[in-house]
């Protein structure tokens, strides 16, 4: 590419970016969220550093063990389950699939999601209307119940309740991304790049889409923390990762019998959950402030 | 108005339909021998397979089946259950009530709540009190619920031993069924303790159930009040000296609550999905509690007939809202006709 065209380029990415910045680290609690989501995926990459024990090994002289600390054997912060596995190690590790059930919950919807919302915005009449009541159908039924059903049909485990998250979730993206399509088709500068002769796909993904993707990164967000929140309620039905994976909502699943003489084992999984899930959602707060141009106070 | 009543209806046929075509390709999508999987029985000789076919009526051309399921819809019959032999609407009314009368009392102490600390939250915008009770929200909204319900019942059933933690009612009682609602039952049963009992059992699962509704209705009624308190007839009631009471009360609630209204209807949803987890930890006897079970025992059937019913609650109770949203909301209607 010709340098003199690519350095304002550059330049005005990175004054958009440090404008971002200016109202995202406006709200605390958004970088605080951040900082702690920065945090917990450092935690899930290096999970087999930090944790202190395998969260597979069956430490069978000290089932279900209170916390404890300091002393000579048995020393388990957040205790032991019912077959004497670590839960702070287990729930360490559980981060991973958490974060990697949320991630590709938000990327699916996100990449499926934006090319049938262009392409109904795009072609408009029937393939339109075809889309948006399939997307209609989908949001009638509540996702929870639309994601159980889609298990039986796939057979419970991980990868599978993903998929059936993810088609839960897509009649939000389809809407949004056809929604501001319609928006942005009408202005100026694609009328512009219309007359200057550029093709369908370029119009599509390279000059309406990027003014489109606020919303987009906004709602992909809010999903993230959701899809953590239905992975795990999956999991606690039994109907998404299968023990012994320690998926957190499965955590909860596998020691719900000992909940009121071992309550540690369901506590800290959920405490897991809540903080991951908070944290998430204040950031998409701010992100939300920070990107959307009514609530800018310029 | 009935001319905007009458679209609103006609926007619900194609999702009738797709719905119906979901759940009927539900059944057709599942994995193995769908004969095996609705009859529930293993090792068939060929001829009772193809009995079996023939009565589902599996036997027939695709489309023919999609017709006369739709024709069994319409006429009341969704299906037999595999594990009880019952039809599914008479299951399914039976136990609606249970879920109904937790919903309602969830949606009850949302809104009691959440309107007014919403509310709070605006007129003390960025106070303390405001980030307290926005802080607070948040987590609520953010809360695992099946987690959250646990937690209630180890501490108030386990280690305080305040309150039950199953069921709908104590075993002592034998209340008759009339309406199924059991707090109006045990009124009418004029059995001694009953209505305490089950008011006792309501307590736990209410919370729960009612914990994201609350928070979500009270970060929107703030956000609401937040944009009416800007408009310029607030800011004319008060330089009128009208009392805050009088400015809060009645000239911005009310305008605040076109949208409180629209977010209320809104959560038919996420009680039901809520009342999936809410009552599987509390043993309710309700249609959360039935799905789940027969999605496990394979009652193919049922999880079928729970979905389009489910849905088809789902699609009148938004019909009503956007009626509502019209009628409270004359700006809406004038704009569509």
């Amino acid at each position: 590419m010709d340098p003199a065209v690519d350095a304002p380029r550059k330049s005005m990415l990175r004054q958009n970016l440090a404008e971002f910045w200016y109202y995202f680290s406006e709200s605390k609690s958004a970088v605080v969220g951040l900082a702690f989501l920065v945090g917990i995926i450092l935690m899930a990459i290096f999970a087999d550093f930090i944790a202190p024990h395998d969260p597979t090994i069956q430490y069978r002289e000290c089932l279900e063990h209170a916390p404890a600390w300091g002393e000579d054997k048995c020393n388990f912060i957040f205790g032991t389950d019912y077959a004497g596995r670590d839960m702070l190690s287990r729930i360490i590790h559980g981060t991973r699939l958490s974060l990697v059930a949320g991630g590709i919950v938000v990327i699916l919807c996100l990449s499926i999601g934006i090319v049938f919302g262009l392409v109904a915005g795009f072609f408009r009449g029937w393939v339109d209307t075809a889309i948006m009541r399939i997307m209609d159908t989908i949001m009638s039924v509540p996702g929870l119940l639309m994601a159980l059903v889609l298990v039986a049909i796939l057979g419970p485990g991980l990868l599978n309740a993903m998929i059936a998250i993810s088609i839960t979730y897509l009649p939000h993206f389809v809407r949004l991304t056809r929604s501001s399509y319609i928006t942005e088709s009408s202005k100026e500068y694609v009328i512009a790049s219309k007359v200057a002769g550029a093709g369908r796909f370029r119009i599509m993904f390279i000059t309406i889409l990027p003014n489109c993707m606020a919303p987009l990164i906004v709602q992909g967000t809010l999903s993230f923390s959701t899809a953590i929140l239905d992975t795990a309620a999956l999991g606690f039905l039994g109907m998404g990762a299968q023990p012994p994976a320690p998926e957190w909502g499965t955590l909860i699943a596998e020691n719900r019998d000992l909940m009121l003489s071992a309550p540690w084992t369901v506590t800290f999984p959920g405490l897991a959950i809540l903080l991951a899930v908070l944290a998430i959602n204040l950031m998409g707060d701010g992100l939300r402030d920070a990107l959307d141009p009514k609530m800018k106070r310029s | 108005m009935f001319y905007f009543i009458l679209k609103r209806i006609a926007l619900l046929v194609p999702i009738f339909f797709g719905v119906t075509l979901m759940a009927f390709g539900f059944i057709r999508m599942l994995p193995g021998d769908p004969v095996a999987a609705l009859a529930g029985e293993r090792d068939m000789t060929p001829e009772r397979h193809a009995e079996i076919m023939v009565k589902l009526g599996l036997d027939k051309p695709v489309w023919q089946q999609y017709l006369d399921y739709i024709w069994n819809l319409l006429h009341g019959d969704f299906g037999t259950s595999v594990l009880t032999n019952r039809p599914i609407l008479d299951e399914f009314l039976e136990l609606f009530p249970a879920t109904i009368e937790l919903g309602l009392t969830a949606m009850i102490l949302a809104v009691v709540i959440g309107v007014p600390i919403g509310i709070f939250a605006a007129v003390k915008r960025g106070t303390i009190y405001d980030q307290g009770i926005m802080g607070i929200s948040l987590v609520g909204y953010s809360m695992p619920i099946f987690w959250w319900g646990l937690l209630l019942i180890i501490l108030f059933g386990g280690i305080w031993g305040l309150t039950p933690i199953s069921g709908r009612i104590s075993f002592l009682f034998d209340v008759e069924t009339v309406t199924g609602f059991l707090l109006i039952d045990t009124l009418l049963s004029g059995e001694e303790g009953a209505f305490a009992s089950a008011m006792h059992h309501m307590i736990l699962p209410t919370i729960v159930l009612g914990t994201i509704p609350l928070a979500i209705i009270a970060r929107q009624t703030r956000s609401a009040m937040l944009e009416v308190l800007s408009e310029d007839y607030v800011r004319t009631a008060r330089a009128k000296g009208l009392s805050p009471l009088r400015v809060y009360g009645l000239h911005a609630l009310r305008n605040a609550m076109i949208t409180v209204i629209t977010v209320i209807g809104l959560q038919v949803g996420t009680l039901m999905a809520g009342a999936i987890l809410t009552e599987t930890i509390f043993s309710w006897p309700g249609i959360g509690k039935w799905i789940i079970f027969s999605v496990f025992s394979r009652d193919y059937y049922a999880v079928q007939g729970g979905l389009v019913l489910i849905a088809m609650i789902i699609m009148s109770v938004n019909l009503v809202v956007d009626l509502l949203y019209g009628l409270i909301n004359p700006r809406i209607m004038h704009t569509s006709s």
